[in-house]
């Protein structure tokens, strides 16, 4: 089965979630026999074994990510991407018209059995497939603009293409029933087109091991007897970060011993580092600034908590990540991964003395603390991305049924 | 003569409402949940019960014995319950009152607070079955011989206490572990014990009822009084007594009236009584009939729940341990506060149900048949109670600076 497959990013080139997400998935569904060839809007430096990556520009990918990421709503129209060394710049917008005059000529010479549409970003490529070329599509859901955009209420023409998207769609995937509830309600599709597929996680097969060399001072804190909690995300509205903050201001006034990692960067980070010195508390935040890598799962195995504060969290990769290196896991209502999570402790994301609560209690008790470590132990490695990648088929299935039928 | 020995068992905890750690210090609270939705809301659920289960069950009960001579059956009922029905039922008291007074319906002795004291603290066990005893006298004028635990957790230990504390029997579930392939229908004697007898759940018969009478994809489903009565009859050639043991809240609150059950307990009360040489005794009266059959001895804990049929969905985990091992610390400093609130607000905590909801037991296997719990999960749970216990030590430690002030 020939599978074009429309997608933002791809890791290393990547501001998040997605772009591990697109990989893990596609390596799946290789496993299962797709062919895959995959679209990513920058000059591809990619070499995978299990799939072609093309690239509908010639954009240096150093470019893109790090300064305007798949995820920012605003500024769409803003040329914001500038090349140094050819001194041109882009908008997202600019982009998109490229990508998509990429896909047409594809295909104009090759003919996929279905189009797989990652987020809003790609559906214009994906409508066009579906309306000119009559290929089925499926729109892959990881975020809608509604959790983007938080209250703010996201950006009109971002929501209108998605709208498009999801209308013209054979079938949408969903990475949780939370995102496939705001695409039942907020949108108005009929529910029995959208399935849900929760996102998988591998388990890293490299040889990373915790050396304790990357944040001595943290390790000296903990030796006195702190507790480190960390939170990974961008900055943005979405995070629910000024939650946490207050929340870790209260759970300090009650156990001290607290120090709270933010890693990450956005458009919040001023507000935040303003937030911590006006609540005392300084002391006890370290932002580390955007991190990846080893740094980044140094955090994780240095934190004993992690925390997922978002307001809205379409699944929430990060928490899964954290759980791998053994952290006790706070995660809102409205995080979709607390959907497939048993040993978690959960709460309304505006529910601040509720999170210090469980802040408190988890650095007073060793038992709670070890039995959520545990648990959580032996629940994240079921959701395996063989799992995610049969769902897809099965969608697959499904459309190219439908399609047949139809003719 | 063989006789049915039927024993209810009635119980409300105090759950402990959404308690989070900044109300410690300030509100002393615990147990009226301002939500009246919220599954912590005692009032609202123990006003449920009462109106499903406790008020048309005893009323079907108080016409049976009206009825049918024969007709006599055992309750055990907490200090919770009771605390709760004298505040939002009261007449699910009086109901009890008139079945007491019939001469006809027997109680039980059992902790106070519905606890594990038994396996934490001797002294505290044996504070808390005196008050439940001195509960049953004021209330109903009678003075229970037999001895139920908590959740019939039951050991050779137990029967031993019970032996010395002059009771004439102590319930066990029928576990086969315990009864080494001997039939539940007869009398046993305790391991080491003079006194106490040892009488043992039917659980076959009495789960038929307790778990399986709705259950649509069970085999027997729909389970008729006849059928019922053929296996009652079948039974009754093993031994003398058939002990149907279960918890009262089954007919009509974990088993809905629209199933029939009341219709189908009075068929077999009538049906049974109908026959010659068939009777129902209570607990006392089966202890007083009959010489053991032989001797048991249970040198570990069995309870009357779950498959394992052990401890483990109480103190299965680190966070049951470490609550209880939390709340039994505090025991000698609550005391010596002499505050009478404070004390049964710190008793209170020690109702099984507590360590119960915190259960980690089905939370890895993702079975449906979950704890019944009021909370989100076993986490929370543990939160709202350890948040709990933190005022509980505050108000001691009022006291006690008071107290070196003075």
């Amino acid at each position: 089965m020939k599978i074009l497959m429309l997608g933002w990013e791809l890791p290393p080139h990547n501001s998040g979630g997605l772009g591990v997400a697109c990989l893990n998935l596609s390596k799946s569904l290789a496993k299962m026999g797709a062919d895959i060839d995959f679209v990513v809007p920058y000059k591809s430096d990619h070499h995978f074994d299990y799939m072609n990556v093309l690239s509908a520009t010639t954009i240096n990918p150093k470019y893109i990510y790090g300064r305007v990421t798949a995820y920012e709503s605003k500024n769409i129209e803003k040329k914001l991407v500038l090349e140094e060394d050819t001194c041109k710049s882009f908008s997202i917008r600019d982009m998109q018209h490229d990508y998509c005059e990429f896909i047409e000529r594809y295909l104009m010479h090759y003919k996929p059995d279905i189009v797989h549409a990652h987020d809003w970003l790609t559906y214009e490529a994906g409508i066009l497939a579906k309306k000119n070329y009559g290929i089925p599509l499926v729109a892959h859901v990881h975020a809608t603009e509604f959790d983007r955009g938080g209250a703010n209420g996201g950006s009109p023409l971002i929501h209108q293409i998605e709208y498009q998207g999801l209308l013209w769609a054979d079938k949408i995937i969903a990475v949780s029933q939370a995102t496939k509830d705001i695409i039942v309600e907020r949108y108005g599709i009929p529910a029995d087109k959208i399935d849900v597929a929760y996102n998988g996680f591998t388990t890293p097969s490299d040889d990373y091991h915790y050396d304790g060399s990357s944040y001595q001072y943290l390790e000296s804190l903990k030796s006195k007897g702190y507790t480190v909690v960390s939170t990974v995300g961008r900055f943005t509205l979405q995070k629910g970060l000024f939650h946490l903050m207050r929340a870790a201001a209260r759970a300090i006034s009650l156990h001290p011993k607290f120090v709270f990692l933010f890693a990450g960067d956005g458009e919040q980070k001023d507000e935040l580092m303003r937030m911590s010195a006006e609540l005392g508390i300084s002391q006890n935040v370290i932002f580390t600034g955007f991190i990846r890598g080893k740094q980044l799962r140094d955090i994780y195995s240095i934190s004993d908590i992690f925390v997922m504060s978002s307001v809205s969290e379409p699944f929430g990769l990060t928490a899964l990540e954290a759980a791998h290196h053994g952290n006790a896991l706070i995660i809102t209502k409205q995080s979709g991964v607390g959907e497939v999570l048993s040993s978690i402790v959960r709460y309304d994301f505006w529910d601040e003395d509720k999170l210090a609560g469980a802040l408190v209690n988890i650095a007073e008790s060793p038992a709670l603390e070890s039995t959520l470590q545990d648990g959580i132990r032996h629940e994240y490695t079921r959701i395996s991305w063989d799992d995610v990648a049969e769902k897809c088929m099965q969608v697959y299935d499904e459309v190219e049924k439908h399609k047949r039928n139809r003719f | 003569m063989r006789s049915i020995v039927l024993y209810m068992h009635m119980h409300q905890p105090y759950r402990v409402k959404n308690y989070n750690i900044f109300s410690v210090g300030h509100d002393h609270d615990y147990w009226t949940e301002k939500d009246w939705y919220s599954g912590t809301n005692n009032k609202r659920i123990f006003e449920k019960v009462a109106k499903k289960s406790y008020i048309p069950m005893l009323a079907k009960l108080g016409k049976c014995l009206e009825e049918y001579p024969k007709f006599r059956f055992s309750l055990s009922l907490t200090g919770d319950f009771v605390e709760q029905a004298q505040a939002w039922a009261p007449e699910v008291i009086e109901a009890l009152q008139k079945l007491v007074a019939t001469g006809r319906v027997e109680i039980a002795a059992e902790t106070y607070y519905h606890s594990l004291a038994f396996f934490y603290d001797r002294e505290e066990f044996e504070a808390q079955v005196e008050k439940h005893r001195e509960m049953v006298r004021e209330l109903f004028g009678v003075t229970p011989a037999v001895f139920r635990n908590t959740e019939l957790a039951y050991n050779n230990d137990l029967a031993k206490w019970c032996d010395e504390h002059g009771y004439k029997g102590v319930i066990a579930e029928g576990w086969d572990k315990v009864l080494e392939g001997r039939t539940p229908n007869a009398i046993y004697r305790p391991e080491d014990c003079k006194y106490t007898k040892l009488l043992c759940k039917n659980y076959h018969l009495s789960d038929d009822i307790a778990f399986r009478f709705a259950d649509k994809t069970w085999s027997e489903w729909p389970l008729t009084a006849d059928k019922y009565l053929s296996w009652l009859e079948k039974d009754a050639n093993e031994g003398p007594i058939i002990n149907l043991f279960m918890d009262f809240e089954t007919f009509g609150e974990n088993i809905w009236e629209d199933t029939g059950i009341f219709d189908f307990f009075e068929e077999v009360v009538r049906k049974w009584c109908a026959e010659d040489n068939r009777d129902f005794m209570t607990l006392s009266e089966a202890c007083d009939g009959f010489v053991p059959a032989g001797t048991v001895s249970m040198p570990w804990t069995v309870t009357w729940a779950d498959e394992a049929r052990d401890l483990s969905a109480w103190l299965g985990n680190s966070m049951q341990h470490e609550a209880m091992k939390n709340l039994y610390d505090l025991r000698e400093d609550v005391l010596a506060t002499k505050d009478k609130a404070l004390i049964a607000d710190w008793r209170r905590l020690s109702t099984s149900d507590h360590p119960y909801y915190m259960s980690t037991k089905y939370l890895n296997d993702g079975s449906v048949h979950g704890y019944f719990s009021p909370y989100d999960s076993p986490f929370d749970a543990f939160l709202y109670y350890m948040n709990v216990l933190r005022d509980i030590r505050e108000r001691v430690e009022e006291h006690q600076t008071l107290k070196s002030e003075e």
